[in-house]
């Protein structure tokens, strides 16, 4: 019979199935982080139980970090106190943890990728919504509970309903200046925020395929915000490439074996979806957003919706939405002024992020009355950086490059975006309030965000790239060399 | 946490907005602690105050809103999108209610809820609009969830809501997905051995 992409996967994992009722789902690998672990293994402890497979859990410190002087103690002492925790009940209980200090350290779905321990094939979970991002590799990979993060570290196994399942097909070449964050920024204003609920999804067709690993990583670690339950892309060369070498990689016969099964992991030609979709890439332009929900995105030359073309049930949405941002019905998004500047998230704070903004500034200043947070995804993407002289590059356009963490995507720490001001920002969520009460933020991709970093406005990017030039031919040499030094 | 649901009946209150993400439902800055306990205090934190200052509720903001009390929230489609924060789940439970209505929630919210014993009931949108019209005119309104029957009944209309039955199991009999598992552990075990 055949299978989906997701069906191969869901399938090998299936422990038991309950009647009328959920799958018993084995979990290959887990990472925790600071926030949703510590009533985790609170719960363990009063059980008097220790963590079941402790070699197959990875912690990292990453939400309540600051982003700067991370070599000193955490001044706030509830955050202290939280990474405290996880430094205690990881070596409790035997789990390895990359914290602050460790050259490993970084936002849990960078690290993971980068060190080779997402990969094909496998199961994966965290305590953490943006754990979709894994499935770029061809991964059912989702964000779970407390409640779920202590079933894991107690049993290795969740119980879970299998989702329906979606494709979304994004055929053709994409349109200059236009870059992953946008292809999902677009999909999402097509589906909206909700147009994914119940499904995993999994991304297909030519424009997807021609994506780096990075890049596919973007995409997966947005499906969340459609809803869905999980993204999901077939594994390729691409991503074997992307694999080899790193450090918890598989080597030598154990290597060849795992690429002969990684080979098997796509959707056969008559798999049945529950829901298919269609998009041109030729169609997608420069994103942003103007309103509170992912969903609401439109192309950086079109017009905010105004509120009688949208649906009665969206119109009192759209009004509170276009409230709290400040801004106008059928006017431009264009032009609008930009008070702050964040790269960063799990979205967007990779090297090829980082490389792709340095690349367009190179040679050019920011505004004025802008501040720039380029926040790096790891320790080892900010040592990359460094290795290429991307720090150099931000420093004389007047960026800032601080240290790694989740950082003002969610404003746990101290990067908090002001009341009122307008940040546009290449993280995942648009919320009110996400980046700090009151805030303003337009989600984009690095490209746009770096545009308005240099004009002071929201700005089409195209129209400021003549002198781009990617810095493409020092990547292959510092990614073996990053690999070298790991392995 | 009251542990086992059966038939709830109660006043509610409506929360007639959609998209309700769980940054509204406890902001990222209320996640820093390390127990389960009193997140309730901060549920809504930024639509309830002005300027974070609890001596300035926020006059049209339902829940500062005595006229309507109960345990049971009324809310707008696609509840408890965004982050996988349990904390939301707590903070709700915390707060008092037993119950969440939708015409429809995220994913992981709704797992985050049944794993705290509060109940997340999906019912169709017309039900739901007339559950939101009924009450607001007359809050002393009742609406009764019945897990049993699997059905909710508010000013003369009953819907039957769906739910798998070994949820239903659990959430009557007070029974959590970790213990289900931790008995499971032979089978997990011999799974392991299966597959390596």
């Amino acid at each position: 019979m055949s299978k989906t992409l997701f069906d191969k996967i869901w399938e090998k994992h299936v422990v038991k199935q309950i009647e009328g009722g959920p799958s018993v789902l084995y979990i290959d690998k887990h990472f925790i982080h600071e926030v949703t672990s510590p009533q985790a293994f609170n719960g363990l402890n009063k059980r008097g139980i220790k963590v079941f497979r402790p070699q197959q859990t990875v912690a990292t410190a990453d939400h309540n970090v600051p982003t700067l002087n991370q070599h000193l103690p955490i001044k706030e002492e509830l955050s202290r106190k939280q990474v405290e925790a996880l430094i205690e009940n990881c070596a409790e209980h035997g789990v390895e943890l990359y914290g602050l200090g460790h050259p490993f350290q970084g936002i849990v779905h960078v690290i993971g990728p980068e060190l080779g321990i997402t990969q094909p094939g496998m199961t994966i979970v965290c305590g953490d919504s943006h754990t979709s991002t894994h499935g770029a590799f061809g991964a059912i990979a989702f964000g779970i509970g407390t409640s779920e993060v202590e079933m894991v570290l107690a049993t290795q196994c969740l119980l879970q309903t299998k989702p329906k399942l979606m494709r979304i097909n994004v055929e053709g070449e994409l349109n200059k200046g236009v870059v992953s964050k946008d292809i999902v920024l677009y999909i999402l204003s097509k589906i909206s925020a909700s147009g994914a609920t119940g499904y995993a999804v999994e991304f297909a067709g030519s424009a997807i395929r021609n994506l780096s690993m990075e890049a596919r990583m973007t995409i997966c670690n947005m499906s969340i915000e459609m809803g869905a339950r999980c993204g999901l892309i077939a594994p390729d060369e691409t991503t074997f490439n992307y694999i080899k070498g790193r450090k918890f990689a598989p080597q030598g016969e154990a290597w060849d074996k795992a690429v002969a099964y990684w080979k098997t992991l796509f959707s056969d030609g008559d798999a049945r979806f529950d829901n298919e979709i269609f998009l041109d890439a030729d169609d997608i332009q420069p994103m942003i957003t103007y309103g509170t929900n992912p969903g609401m995105g439109i192309g950086v030359n079109d017009n905010i919706p105004t509120i009688e073309t949208v649906n009665e049930t969206d119109k009192s949405g759209l009004t509170n939405s276009l409230a709290y941002m400040g801004l106008k019905e059928g006017t431009p998004i264009k032009g609008q002024k930009v008070d702050y500047v964040f790269i960063g998230s799990c979205t967007n704070s990779r090297i090829e992020d980082l490389r792709m903004v340095a690349s367009f500034v190179k040679g050019k200043k920011k505004a004025d009355d802008v501040e720039v947070w380029i926040v790096p995804g790891s320790k080892q993407v900010e040592k990359q950086a460094v290795e290429e002289g991307i720090d150099k590059v931000f420093e004389a356009a007047g960026f800032m490059l601080r240290q790694p963490g989740c950082s003002a995507c969610l404003g746990m720490n101290e990067d908090k975006i002001p009341a009122g001001k307008y940040c546009i920002s290449t993280s995942n969520r648009n919320f009110e309030g996400r980046q700090g009460p009151g805030a303003r933020t337009m989600l984009a991709s690095p490209l746009t965000a770096a545009a308005a970093a240099i004009t002071g406005e929201v700005c089409d990017v195209r129209e400021l790239m003549e002198s781009y030039e990617p810095l493409a031919a020092s990547y292959e040499q510092s990614v073996s060399k990053l690999k070298a030094q790991n392995s | 946490m009251a542990k086992s649901i059966n038939i709830i009946r109660s006043t509610a209150i409506p929360l007639k907005i959609e998209n309700v993400d769980t940054d509204q439902i406890i902001p990222a800055r209320f996640l820093k602690a390390t127990s389960r306990d009193g997140f309730g205090k901060n549920l809504f934190r930024d639509w309830r105050y002005i300027n974070d200052d609890e001596k300035q509720p926020k006059q049209d903001f339902i829940l500062n809103n005595k006229t309507f009390s109960g345990k049971i929230l009324l809310a707008g489609k696609n509840f408890g999108c965004g982050s996988s924060r349990e904390h939301a789940a707590w903070a709700i439970k915390d707060a008092g209610f037993d119950v969440v209505v939708s015409s429809f929630f995220a994913d992981i919210f709704k797992n985050n809820s049944l794993n705290n014993f509060l109940l997340p009931v999906t019912v169709s949108e017309s039900f739901l609009q007339k559950a939101f019209t009924e009450v607001e005119k007359d809050p002393s309104t009742e609406v009764e969830v019945n897990l049993e029957k699997q059905t909710i009944s508010a000013a003369g209309e009953t819907e039957t809501f769906e739910i798998n039955s070994y949820k239903k199991t659990c959430l009557l009999n007070g029974y959590d997905d970790i213990d289900y598992l931790l008995n499971s552990k032979k089978e997990i075990e011999e799974f392991e051995t299966l597959v390596k």
